[in-house]
């Protein structure tokens, strides 16, 4: 009884939540629209999530080392038209330029995290930066349109798959590569290089001490998320198609799953599988209210509640579980005396009514 | 003899956190005009009880009146409001704001509506020129003074409360010599103002220069309580330190054995610390004694290449080294573990298994596997007691969290450890566990160095004792010595044979 | 043995405001000579005037910016404000002169709740900034996408002159966006509020523990904040004529906002910067634009010229030691 009652509690945790909403969600599309449950609708539906839940995996890494990825969008618009432009209708060209796709993600990626570590830039202004200096270098190259779709073999990466098999009728191939990168992520970030990730997002200061070599962990945070808009792209190129538009707000979209998978936007806590199923939950809820009748603009104002409740409510409850600890009114600083208390010298009040929000 | 009524008053002071009594039955009275000592070992509760008059801390018993008005303060705000102020270690300013703006902040004056800079700027520097400062810009940002001029800001918006009680929480432990004369000219102003003041600090040489009543805590109660002139620095340093040795030092472990020379530093410097030579032996315990600021985690640091040396020379093992960084140390088998467990040893978030592996996986990731599977085993014989190796290191006890700091740097088999505080704000059960590891690891041929405030410990665990002053080593001293003796060159107070005079 | 004669010569850090606008003057010099280089006189009365004109919009904005951050927050709902403001404006007034007042105080009125809707998510729901905004401008503009499909309303002929005309080079958008500037500058220095945004964003833990009411200064930043977003939605209508729900975004106001705002020497984190700066930073954005349009620069690569620029600012910036523990010896060896 134990464990079925801890794991009740981690469902309604922060971390757990997103799973419960989801599962909510899956259910209640079901009921509008009972072919949603049929293994073939229901394949497709994932093909539909994926760009959005690698891209989450990438946007995971970057804040839980505690740091933020706004150039994402941009670099996956980068990508799509760098296919568009460069494969043309030659599906010889798709390796090599594929290849080139990979090592231009990487190098966005090496020079966001340099830039953050060394030159101490936040990341925020330097992934801002990198988006200008991505929409308009790409715009610039193209002269401002996205010249056609690509060939086909390339694009059957984005929209095809595995025909004719039993019970589900097609398997996208963007539904194995999400399956494929999501086991990657989870078992990379079980590797002692992804957990020394998650510690230098929770104290650098204490990774830094610990030996770790934080400039170059972040870097490749950031790579790892720039690889993750790569291939979001690649999949997008067949999915969506190349225009200038593709990609746009991707950061921001990954950012809402990431947090509402209950990882906290300063570092150190979350889980990778639960960024991935807030992007399914989003795009469940999507899928909800456009099944509900609800007129597609108001997407985004249901993706600026979501984001704020889901914040709000991770705030809320870390409250109620460090009430023991919280209310310290003297900055806290070196610990006092040997024998000031065991764990914390915790002051024993809260600050007078009055001077508080 | 005048008796004029004073202005704080306090009886039968307690205080205890999570069930450990840290203050009992503390009397204290401050007179308007004089300067008050209130002098103790760490962690015999001068730190505590300053917080309680401060209004940081609410008492668990007894009284305190302020001008003869009995009062019960629940933030700092409203001690500060009836003129009792406190001047901590860490300052409470705003660097990017102006030192008007952070005397006022949440009082700006304020003329037709509008903040009266003017006025503002022109009142600081009248409260500045009463503490006797004429070279301190009301209008200079903070952050571009001194810590000496960051202190009288500190002071200064004390005054703007009117303060008739000034706490002044260490305030040398940072100055240089011709600073401590400044502070030295404010207090003789304040005292003429008619301000009492509290003065906690270790310097006594700076006690007995400026107080007219010295009170002794120890152990969390009071010694004594009386004029200046009735005590000399010997009775003074014998009331604040005899005591029954109560903790358990356990012995060297049979078969320990000093051997050669692990870590040696030669003229070692950096912008802190000077003049350093050292040998550290394998199988040896050197202990670090000596006050606040004088230098001890610095060179801890250096060693470690958190804060490197720029002069000098380290060599390990025979063979000069290089420790620009903690990475190189923790390659070449130094570890630290820091003063400061919650904000530099561990992540807080993190599990307990993942806070033990934390280094291996940062320096020695392909040990992981290994490491993983003996952490247990060196978690229960630490006796660290957790929901698991699950459990986030946040909740755990200090003891318990300072246990698996220590399981963390095991896991990468050092040669030299250092070990800064390593008992601060654990429970006995633990101090003894740490104490035992020391034993066990000098017993393997580790060399330690530890660093601590707690002069038992110190005279306990070494087999030689180094007492830093000022940056520099001032003495060094056999593990026979008596507390007093240790004390006294913390202090700069040696005079007998047995180590270097200090000034 | 005196006090005064042994003091450390304390290190005078240059203001950052001056480094902007030191900067500002290397930009303007550099462009003059780019300019010239293809035949065209930088200072012209038509290139002040498209420069100044360049400036109004974005001024408005990031000066409502400024104070966000400087209380260590953010707010990326502006763009959506923009346009709501505008339409809102231009179908109060619906062509007629008599409807400006209603239209104007509607539109800022509607801004000024949406300001206060961030900044109570952000001091009660404890939500950062950065969150919050990003919500509640996605709020706004599934509003917008949903009840407005293109261009409405009609902003009257008088409401027109503001966006166009002005006092020999000088537009009167860029003589308001100024006086909104020196208004918002005396607010930071002449009232307890705007003290007390200095000290929340410098620290929320001294604040609070030296009394503030630490919530009030964070929401009057974001109400001051989407007013003067309304303000440049207003402008934006004057200049098209009418209101649009894409105004506000075509622009990237959130992010150029806050770039002129760092660019400006204002810290990211809060507690330090000025207005004057961030109107150094726009005029700096500004002059790169133009001269950028003069030297026939393909448009997308300004936005390149952008990033980089922010970045190397921050970078240079961010180069400021801070000197915590107070060295007690030289580098140099000290004699014993």
């Amino acid at each position: 009884m134990n464990r079925v009652r801890s794991a009740a509690i981690t469902l309604v945790s922060p971390r757990g939540a997103v799973f419960l909403l989801l599962a909510i969600m899956l259910v209640a599309i079901t009921v509008l629209n009972p072919n949603f449950a049929e293994p073939g609708q229901f394949i497709r539906f994932v093909q539909r999530v994926a760009p959005i839940a690698i891209v989450a995996i990438g946007q995971y890494f970057v804040i839980v080392s505690g740091e933020f990825d706004l150039s994402m969008g941009a670099l996956i618009t980068a990508q799509v038209v760098i296919a568009g432009n460069l494969i043309g209708q030659d599906e010889s060209k798709s390796v090599p330029v594929l290849l080139f796709m990979i090592a231009f993600g990487i190098v966005v990626g090496i020079v966001n995290g340099l830039v953050t570590t060394l030159l101490k830039v936040p990341s925020f202004i330097v992934t801002l930066g990198m988006m200008l200096a991505l929409s308009g270098g790409v715009l610039f190259w193209t002269g401002g349109a996205a010249t056609g779709n690509p060939a086909d073999g390339f694009r059957q990466i984005g929209r095809g798959g595995i025909r004719d098999v039993p019970i589900v009728d097609i398997i996208p191939f963007s539904v194995i590569i999400l399956v494929v990168l999501l086991a990657l992520a989870i078992w990379f970030s079980k590797r002692p290089f992804g957990r020394t990730l998650i510690a230098i997002g929770d104290s650098s200061t204490a990774a830094r001490f610990a030996g770790a070599r934080v400039w170059q962990v972040k870097t490749t945070a950031f790579v790892i998320s720039s690889l993750t808009a790569t291939v979001s792209g690649v999949l997008l190129v067949g999915y969506a198609g190349v225009h200038p538009s593709v990609g746009q707000g991707y950061e921001f979209i990954a950012i809402t799953a990431v947090v509402l998978g209950g990882v906290v936007l300063g570092g150190g806590r979350g889980w990778v599988v639960a960024a991935v199923a807030g992007a399914f939950a989003l795009e469940a809820l999507f899928t909800l209210l456009n099944f509900a009748g609800i007129p597609s603009t108001l997407r985004d104002a249901i993706q600026g509640g979501i984001i704020i409740l889901a914040v709000a409510y991770s705030a809320t409850t870390f409250r109620a579980r460090r009430k023991g600890h919280s209310t310290q009114t003297l900055p806290p600083g070196k610990e006092p005396d040997a024998n000031d208390g065991p764990a914390q010298p915790a002051p024993q009040m809260s600050p007078a009514t009055g001077s508080e929000h | 003899m005048t008796t004029t009524a004073p202005v704080l008053s306090a009886r039968g002071i307690e205080k205890g956190f999570f069930g450990v009594t840290v203050l009992k039955g503390i009397d204290i009275d401050l007179q308007p005009g004089t300067v008050h000592g209130l002098v103790g070992e760490n962690g015999a509760g001068k730190s505590t009880l300053m917080k309680i008059i401060a209004g940081v801390y609410t008492r668990d018993a007894g009284t305190l009146a302020v001008g003869g008005t009995e009062k019960s303060y629940t933030h700092p705000l409203q001690a500060m409001r009836d003129g009792v102020a406190t001047v901590f270690q860490e300052f409470n300013l705003l660097p990017e704001r102006s030192v008007a703006e952070n005397v006022f902040l949440g009082r700006e004056p304020r003329r037709y509506g509008f903040v009266d800079t003017k006025g503002m700027t022109r009142r600081t520097s009248e409260l500045l020129a009463e503490l006797g400062i004429d070279f301190i810009d009301p209008t200079a940002s903070v952050g571009s003074l001194t810590v000496a001029e960051q202190q009288v800001v500190e002071i200064t918006k004390a005054l703007s409360f009117d303060a008739k009680v000034i706490s002044m929480d260490e305030p040398t432990a940072a100055l240089a010599d011709h600073e401590v004369e400044l502070l030295y000219g404010i207090i003789e102003r304040l005292k003429q103002r008619g301000v009492a003041i509290l003065y906690v600090s270790h310097r006594l040489k700076e006690i007995f220069d400026l107080c007219d009543t010295i009170t002794v805590l120890k152990d969390g109660a009071l010694v004594s309580s009386g004029p200046a002139s009735d005590l000399t620095t010997d009775e003074l340093v014998r009331r604040m330190v005899g005591r029954s040795i109560s903790t358990f030092f356990p012995p060297a472990v049979e078969g320990t054995a000093v051997g050669d020379v692990r870590l040696a530093v030669r003229g070692g410097g950096n912008a802190h610390i000077d003049g350093i030579d050292l040998d550290l032996r394998a199988g040896e315990i050197v202990g670090v004694a000596g006050l606040q600021g004088s230098g001890r985690t610095e060179l801890a640091e250096a060693l470690f290449g958190a804060a490197p040396l720029t002069r000098g020379s380290i060599a390990l093992d025979g063979d000069t080294v290089t420790v620009p960084s903690p990475r190189r140390a923790v390659k070449q088998g130094i570890a630290l573990i820091t003063e400061d467990r919650k904000a530099q040893g561990l992540a807080l978030n993190q599990s307990v298994l993942d806070n033990a592996l934390l280094v291996v996986r940062a320096v020695f990731p392909g040990r992981t596997g290994a490491a993983r599977q003996a952490v247990p085993g060196v978690l229960t014989s630490l006796e660290v007691s957790s929901r698991g190796t699950g459990q986030e290191v946040q909740f755990l006890s200090g003891g318990n969290q300072q246990k698996v700091v220590l399981a963390k740097w095991l896991a990468t088999k050092p040669r030299v450890v250092l070990l800064d505080e390593p008992t601060r704000g654990i429970d006995v059960g633990a101090k003894v566990a740490v104490y035992q590891l020391m034993r066990d690891l000098a017993k393997e041929g580790v060399a330690i160095l530890m660093i601590s405030s707690e002069l038992p410990e110190v005279l306990g665990m070494s087999d030689r004792i180094l007492v830093m002053h000022d940056g520099r080593v001032a003495a060094e001293l056999e593990p026979g010595v008596s507390e007093e003796t240790v004390l006294a060159a913390a202090t700069g107070t040696l005079r007998s044979s047995g180590g270097e005079v200090a000034l | 043995m005196s006090t005064a004669a042994v003091r450390p010569r304390r290190r005078v850090p240059l203001d950052s405001t001056l480094i902007v606008y030191i900067a500002l003057i290397g930009v303007i010099a550099i462009g003059a000579i780019l300019v010239a280089s293809v035949g065209r006189n930088f200072f012209s009365e038509g290139n002040i005037r498209d420069i100044l004109t360049g400036m109004s919009v974005l001024g408005l904005v990031a000066v409502g910016q400024t104070l966000v951050i400087l209380t260590g927050s953010l707010d990326l709902s502006v763009p959506y404000v923009i346009s709501l403001s505008s339409l809102l404006a231009a179908e109060t007034m619906k062509g007629y002169s008599g409807n400006i007042i209603q239209g104007v105080l509607i539109a800022l009125g509607i801004a000024a709740v949406i300001g206060l809707a961030n900044g109570l998510i952000v001091t009660k729901l404890k939500v950062n900034g950065f969150i919050a905004t990003l919500g509640i401008g996605l709020i706004v503009k599934g509003y917008l996408d949903t009840f407005y499909k293109g261009s409405s309303g009609s902003v009257p002929a008088e409401f027109q002159y503001i966006g166009a005309t002005g006092i020999g080079p000088v537009p009167i958008s860029t003589i308001i966006m100024l006086a909104l500037a020196t208004l918002v500058f005396l607010f930071l220095r002449r009232t307890r509020t705007g003290h007390h945004i200095y000290a929340v964003g410098g620290s929320l833990d001294v604040a609070r523990l030296s009394g503030l009411r630490t919530a009030q200064p964070i929401i009057v930043a974001h109400v001051i904040c989407s007013v003067t977003a309304g303000m440049a939605g207003l402008l934006l209508a004057s200049r098209l004529g009418v209101g649009s729900p894409t105004v506000g975004s075509q622009g990237g106001y959130d992010l150029l906002s806050i770039a002129a705002v760092v660019l400006g020497g204002t810290l990211l984190a809060g507690g330090r910067g000025s207005i004057w700066g961030t109107i150094g930073g726009v005029a700096i954005f500004a002059v790169l634009n133009s001269v950028m349009s003069v030297m026939q620069v393909n448009p997308f690569l300004k936005d390149v010229v952008r990033g980089v620029v922010i970045v190397v600012a921050v970078a240079v910036y961010t180069g400021r030691v801070i000197e915590q523990r107070r060295a007690r010896y030289g580098t140099k060896e000290v004699a014993k």
